[in-house]
């Protein structure tokens, strides 16, 4: 279980870092924002959702299911647009909108 | 590098910036003049267990309906051990919360007369992915409460027998945290990886509880000789298997029904409450009839489509899963699995000891929460509640609680100051001021919690004894943890992100010592599915009793308790703090 964060598509604005219930996103001595510890990702997505820039991208380990896909999300307005990029297929993108109430 | 030294004071201090903790802060933020502080190890933001979202309010009291109807539920679903005087006085505010949730912004679904839209008894549906920054950005609104992210607490402060403050430590960098206030309220969460997880490899936080609640609110109170309530009384929760990602949704939302390996549902045989249901799966599977599903297949496109929807708001990895594995919901059905056990009080009856009014037995401190046992079921509207009543008591008790004397707890400060200079000593540095160098210690954090989780899944009933335990694997249990607890003094770190594992694991291997003395002391089976005690197999109702525990001069004592019907207020001897 765990997040890979995108390097090149960080700005180092440190939401991520604030969002992760578990302190497990911090600054590297280089000064990049890195996942300290990947085994203890919880996978509740926080940082995802709260990253601007799509940097960071959610994946499940092989041991519970994971086949290489990555997750991300792209924020508009209420929207949620979660897209889901398998390592050979067209993406599946699924959007939930916050105003409107889970029906199950 | 020495540790540099923060010195706060406030009215009320809250541990714990979770679902409990926001709730009591805002409760006190209405009182102008009034100093409240609130302590974080991570960021308000999304910490605690609405991080993820839910999508339903689990508790609600519809139309119809009582609190007292509610209570009944309750004390039939945990077998007759619970608190009604607790279950009862948050099931009177259910409602209110939740009218105060929606003023914040909660979007909760309405039907065509415009009440609350009920799933099942007692569940209304929301859109609750961003409960959690709704909640904290209220606080963050406030006056006089101050936020403290990314601190955490160790030890409380006491005087005389009263809880006057604690002490913590960023995880972020070398600065100690000494706190004092006229009255303190503990919100920090129950416990989970105290047992070997679903999945111990890559994906070993991928866990129903957060991995982040390490059960340092109980170990708080446990060290500082609170009494405490029904630990033994574990919560294990039924769950989609790999993901752990909640059933009910399935359930509740398209009727999926439980169903065996060969096709049979099984329910009927074990019962409806939590503990039956749980029980059920683990049974049937243990007794060569599984793997155990939810009967999905079959169902709807469009009810395909709501599930993949309903899961990104509170579970994503299930979602995904479906995704990767090419198969909807609709192709295939959900395995069902139980989890590691978890002592957490907001779905059991296991935590602090407190009168109604959320007093706990040390004067000056009050539970609220996971933390506070009694009152299983509160879900999220419950930790709300009891937010609320623990900081409207502490508030109404402040009168008789001065501030406390500095200099009376310097040199307890100072003693909670060495233990982490200690633990940050390489231990090749001989002795130089107030840190001595401790023996060398060959192992991790990390390393040591696998240890303490192989312990109990092997001798207090994890998930591969099928949650069965006996008094001859508890005694080694006990004996293997006391050599674990000897090794964990002697842990070393190079910051303090080392130093808040160390203590994530000292405050475990507590709460599971705590756990194998009440597994003991209930010498019966009455919640099967939470755990099997082979030596005494059945339900024996001379147990219809409280088992509570104390630690006193250093042994932790057993205290049997007769069952509470009535409203009761703890008294104190009188101290001169």
């Amino acid at each position: 279980m765990s997040i890979l964060i995108q390097t090149d598509k960080c700005r180092n604005c440190g939401r991520c870092i604030e969002a992760c219930p578990g302190n497990l996103i911090q600054v590297n001595p280089q000064g990049k924002v890195w996942l300290r510890h990947p085994e203890e990702c919880w996978g509740c997505t926080s940082c995802l959702k709260e990253c601007q820039f799509e940097a960071i991208y959610f994946y499940l380990g092989a041991d519970i299911g994971g086949r290489g896909s990555l997750m991300h999300t792209r924020r508009e307005g209420d929207l949620c647009h979660w897209i889901v990029e398998p390592p050979d297929g067209r993406p599946v993108v699924i959007t939930v909108d916050r105003r409107s109430a889970n029906k199950y | 590098m020495p540790f540099h030294i923060v010195e706060k004071t406030a009215d009320i201090l809250i541990i714990g910036g979770g679902t409990a903790g926001c709730w009591a802060a805002l409760t006190l933020a209405a009182h102008e003049g009034l100093s409240v502080l609130v302590t974080e190890k991570a960021n308000i933001r999304r910490s605690g267990c609405l991080a993820a979202g839910v999508n339903a309010i689990n508790a609600y009291i519809p139309a119809g309906k009582t609190p007292e109807d509610y209570l009944e539920y309750v004390r039939w679903d945990a077998a007759g051990i619970i608190r009604d005087d607790l279950v009862l006085s948050m099931a009177q505010r259910f409602n209110s919360v939740v009218g105060r949730l929606e003023e914040l912004g909660l979007v909760i679904l309405k039907d065509e007369t415009g009440a609350y839209a009920l799933r099942g008894q007692w569940n209304i549906k929301i859109n609750g992915e961003n409960i959690k920054p709704l909640l904290s950005q209220a606080v963050y609104r406030t006056k006089n409460v101050e936020v403290l992210n990314h601190v955490n607490i160790t030890d409380y402060l006491t005087l005389n027998g009263r809880v006057v403050g604690a002490a913590g430590f960023s995880v972020r960098e070398q600065t100690a945290y000494f706190l004092r206030a006229r009255a303190v309220i503990c919100t920090a969460g129950g416990a989970a990886g105290l047992y070997r997880p679903n999945n111990p490899g890559f994906s070993q936080h991928k866990m129903w509880y957060p991995p982040f609640n390490t059960g340092t609110g109980y170990a708080l109170g446990i060290r500082a000789g609170a009494e405490m309530t029904t630990f033994e009384m574990r919560f294990v929760a039924q769950r989609c298997k790999d993901t752990i990602a909640p059933t009910g949704t399935i359930a509740l939302g398209v009727g999926a029904k439980q169903v065996n390996a060969q096709g049979e549902e099984y329910t009927s045989r074990y019962g409806l409450s939590t503990s039956g249901r749980a029980y059920g799966t683990t049974n049937e599977t243990h007794q060569g009839r599984g793997p155990c599903y939810l009967n999905t297949v079959g169902i709807t496109s469009k009810q395909d489509e709501e599930l993949l929807k309903a899961y990104l708001n509170m579970a994503p990895s299930q979602t995904l899963k479906w995704l990767e594995s090419g198969k909807r919901p609709s192709q295939q059905n959900v395995e069902l699995e139980g989890t590691e056990p978890y002592v957490v009080g907001g779905h059991t009856a296991s935590g602090y000891w407190v009168d109604t009014g959320r007093r706990t037995t040390l004067r000056g401190l009050y539970a609220a929460g996971d933390v506070a046992g009694g009152a299983p079921k509160k879900f999220v509207t419950g930790a709300l509640a009891e937010g609320e009543i623990a900081a409207d008591t502490a508030l109404a008790d402040l009168p008789g609680l001065p501030l406390p004397e500095d200099e009376a707890l310097q040199a307890q400060e100072q003693a909670i100051l060495q233990t982490y200079e200690q633990h940050l000593t390489p231990a090749d540095t001989p002795s130089s001021g107030t840190s001595a160098a401790l023996p060398a210690c060959r192992y991790t954090s990390q390393q040591l919690e696998e240890a303490m989780q192989k312990v109990m899944d092997d001798y207090a009933g994890g998930i591969h004894s099928s949650y069965r335990y006996s008094e001859a694997q508890l005694d080694i249990a006990e004996e293997r943890l006391e050599g674990l607890t000897a090794l964990a003094q002697n842990l070393r770190g190079t910051d303090t992100d080392d130093l808040l594992h160390i203590y994530e694991l000292k405050d475990r291997l507590l709460v599971c010592q705590s756990l194998i003395a009440h597994l003991r002391a209930r010498r019966e089976t009455r919640w099967a599915g939470f755990g099997f005690n082979t030596d005494y197999p059945g339900v024996d109702d001379s147990w219809q009793l409280y088992v509570n525990s104390r630690l006193e001069n250093g042994t932790l004592k057993i205290h049997y308790r007769n069952l509470v019907k009535e409203a009761i207020t703890f008294e104190y001897p009188d101290s001169n703090g």
